[in-house]
């Protein structure tokens, strides 16, 4: 287990808190409110286009602190290891690990490693708990939205989960599908410094937009509407998705917010967004109305018609993220 | 292609609103049940027009005695069972395919030929291919009957509850059922069959037969198509889904079906015994039978107290006219076949277009 | 479960075929559609292609059909 920690782990995650290896990392916080967050990740397969279960760790977990308003400061990093799982296949997500926090500007100061019998564990489970720090005056929460406010998305939907289950053994098929797996803190901040008029972010990942907007009208009693020619999607993955007979809307996705943000702002916000490079397919999509008897999600088709998008139930995609 | 879309619609409302009575279109197939519902197609529609849907729905309406064949089968240690994924969640006397996965001698496939490999895979198994679906997927299960035939796969077999809609129609006609006024006939069944397969339907019980695929701006045309019809008081055949459908259809895709089976009477759940309207192997292929190699009987079940697909899948009612809808019967907990498969009107009325 | 959708044959070999949906490769058998050629726009459902698409006549009312043209000077682009 040292070998493992001294000549595997430690060396693709260089930083002082974590080479003195305590039990615990001291850090210097400043002031702000803290933002805490965990998330465990059991992805399969665990390397796909576009990514794999090491930078989905890393950036899963910045996504969570960064749609609470907050900037990482640090990550704790768990590993469960499967006896028998391949050394190169571990560093590998190791590296990969080590690369993504240190493009993202993000210490792993803390963390633990075990390695259970073969068959206790499916190669690698992994578990990031992260915190950040959410600067005085942001302010985001379902409270916040008011009938009239926008909602805007920072690109194609349906990205990571289609890929994810392109690669699936059983469904063997090749494709040009890439997972949208990436960090939101850099373009976040930046629109969080623009404007205060930014009322409420969520990252739609497990159960895809669908999910997230019904979590709004629940949490809100407003009503959602939300129009079916202005979600991008990209051709591909509608294509994999009506093979298979999935819904995009309720597609995970790994490097896509929602905003809420009042009506004033919404074309700035649209131009920030459109100026990053993970934004520059950003659209509104609708927008926050009221409620006639039960808060609900409604989307405008391309027809023009009307229907109800569901709070996806049912057998979810198991090992998305 | 949002102009032909409107141009539809205002024909469709002048021609109801001449018409003044309810008119009646029956969707025959579970896809068109879905796109209907996912582009909001009712909400654009007149008042007095009501899309109705029909018993095309392959999963809807298998038997439960074919479930529980199956869900025996999946017990034994020397089976393996293929089956496409709609089938996974029906549930049966004690249970369903999804509960039996944990056994791992149950896989969904995406293809017949996938499960003729599994067979090839797997010498010391019998798999049985859960061969379900209408003519669009007959001749699929068909090609892999013969491969396994001249390959002498002899480990493999099939269940089949390959359904045919024409019968179907013909059966929910003769009941009297005369709140259908027109058919909105199945896209894909039709680039098999033919559009002319339709012709006896139009001829015999004066409806309008009219074939349309699933995008929101053929189906709308479907629809337009058949209210121009009945407006003139002339029932036609006709295809809106030129694109992909011939008179004479998939010939080679005929002869298949033609060659490995042949039409016998079949249990349709909820609509009852209905004439020449399954399809069972020929004789010349009997070894590939699973029923005759297992000795199974498919026997009709018992109806589910208060349960009330059959209304539904002849369009006798609307799904939350059903006591049991969005309360005991849900798609976490499904009571009745319409429920369980995503293209059932029930779980495609819970799905879009139920307000809680 | 009449789930088919259009795809373009790339790779064909006898009856066995890799087809192209929008960048999605696949295989599909053409035992059903003995005329299909390379090249051709099929209607692909359970593994098989069971139609040929008029790819003219389907651009009118086929939304994905329509942006064909679109994504293959896309990759082209791309690719070039």
């Amino acid at each position: 287990m040292d070998d493992l920690i001294r000549q595997h782990i430690l060396p693709g995650l260089k930083n002082d808190a974590l080479d003195e290896l305590g039990d615990s990392a001291k850090l210097d916080l400043g002031s702000g409110s803290l933002c805490f967050t965990t998330d465990s990740y059991v992805v399969k397969p665990l390397f796909f286009n576009g990514g794999d279960i090491g930078k989905l760790a890393v950036c899963g977990t910045v996504n969570d602190l960064a749609v609470a308003g907050s900037k990482p400061v640090a990550l704790a990093l768990s590993l469960i290891i499967e006896d028998g799982f391949e050394i190169e296949l571990l560093d590998k997500i190791l590296a990969s690990i080590g690369e993504t926090a240190s493009l993202i500007g993000v210490d792993i100061v803390t963390g633990d490693t075990k390695t259970v019998e073969a068959g206790a564990a499916d190669k690698i489970f992994i578990n990031t708990a992260g915190i950040g720090i959410r600067p005085a005056g942001v302010d985001l929460g379902f409270e916040k939205i008011a009938i009239g406010d926008k909602i805007l998305i920072n690109g194609t939907i349906g990205d990571h989960g289609m890929t994810i289950i392109s690669q699936r053994q059983e469904i063997k098929f090749q494709s040009q599908l890439k997972s949208d797996c990436a960090s939101l803190a850099d373009l976040i901040s930046e629109l969080l410094e623009s404007t205060s008029d930014i009322k409420f972010i969520r990252d739609p990942t497990r159960g895809g937009l669908a999910s997230t907007l019904n979590e709004i009208a629940r949490s809100t009693a407003l009503s959602v509407e939300i129009h079916e020619n202005d979600i991008p999607i990209k051709p591909t993955v509608q294509a994999a998705a009506d093979m298979l007979g999935f819904d995009v809307l309720a597609i995970a996705n790994e490097g896509k917010f929602v905003a809420v943000v009042s009506p004033e702002s919404a074309d700035e916000c649209l131009r920030i967004c459109r100026n990053h490079p993970l934004g520059k397919e950003t659209k509104i999509i609708g927008e926050i109305v009221d409620t006639r008897d039960v808060p609900l999600v409604e989307i405008e088709t391309r027809i023009g018609g009307k229907r109800i998008v569901q709070m996806p139930y049912g057998r979810e995609l198991p090992r998305i993220c | 292609m949002l102009d032909r879309i409107n141009k539809a619609q205002h024909d469709i409302n002048v021609a109801c609103e001449t018409l003044g009575r309810q008119i009646n279109i029956m969707e025959v197939c579970g896809t068109h049940t879905v796109s209907i519902f996912r582009n909001g197609i009712r909400s654009i529609l007149p008042k007095n027009l009501k899309l109705l849907s029909g018993p095309g729905c392959p999963v809807c309406v298998t038997d439960q005695g074919y479930i529980d064949a199956v869900l025996q089968l999946a017990d034994r240690d020397d089976c393996i069972i293929a089956t496409y994924g709609d089938m996974i969640r029906v549930p049966g006397k004690e249970g369903s395919l999804e509960t039996k996965q944990a056994k791992a001698n149950v896989k969904v496939v995406l293809s017949s030929e996938d499960a003729l490999e599994l067979a090839k895979d797997n010498s010391a198994q019998t798999v049985v291919f859960v061969a379900v679906g209408f003519e669009t997927t007959a001749p699929a299960t068909a090609v892999v009957v013969k491969e396994a035939a001249n390959g002498a796969v002899d480990n493999f077999c099939i269940l089949s509850g390959h359904k045919l809609v024409v019968p179907a129609m013909r059966a929910l006609l003769s009941e009297k059922n005369d709140k259908i006024n027109a058919f909105l006939c199945p896209g894909h069944v039709s680039a098999i069959i033919g559009y002319g397969a339709f012709a006896e339907i139009v001829e015999e019980f004066d409806r309008p037969c009219v074939v349309a695929g699933f995008e929101p701006v053929q189906i709308i045309e479907g629809l337009c198509e058949i209210c121009r019809q009945l407006l003139a008081d002339k029932a036609e055949l006709k295809s809106m889904y030129s694109a992909v459908v011939t008179e004479k259809g998939n010939i080679a895709a005929q002869k298949i079906i033609d060659e490995c089976f042949e039409p016998v009477d079949g249990y349709w759940r909820g609509v009852g015994k209905i004439p020449k309207s399954t399809l069972k192997l020929k004789d010349k292929y009997s070894q590939f039978d699973a029923f005759e190699r297992f000795g199974i009987s498919e026997e009709p079940s018992e109806e589910i107290k208060g349960c009330r697909c059959g209304e539904v899948l002849c369009g006798l009612i609307e799904p939350p006219e059903c006591g049991l809808f969005g309360k005991s019967c849900t798609p976490l907990e499904p009571i009745g076949p319409c429920m369980v498969s995503s293209e059932g009107a029930c779980a495609a009325w819970f799905k879009y277009g139920r307000e809680k | 479960m009449c789930l088919a959708i259009p795809a373009r044959i790339v790779e064909l070999e006898q009856d066995v075929a890799v087809v192209d949906a929008m960048g999605n490769r696949y295989k599909a058998k053409t035992t059903l559609l003995p005329e299909a050629k390379l090249g051709d726009l099929v209607l692909v459902h359970a593994g098989f292609a069971i139609s040929l698409v008029d790819e003219e006549e389907a651009k009118k009312t086929w939304q994905l059909i329509a942006e064909i043209d679109e994504f293959d000077d896309t990759q082209n682009k791309l690719s070039g």
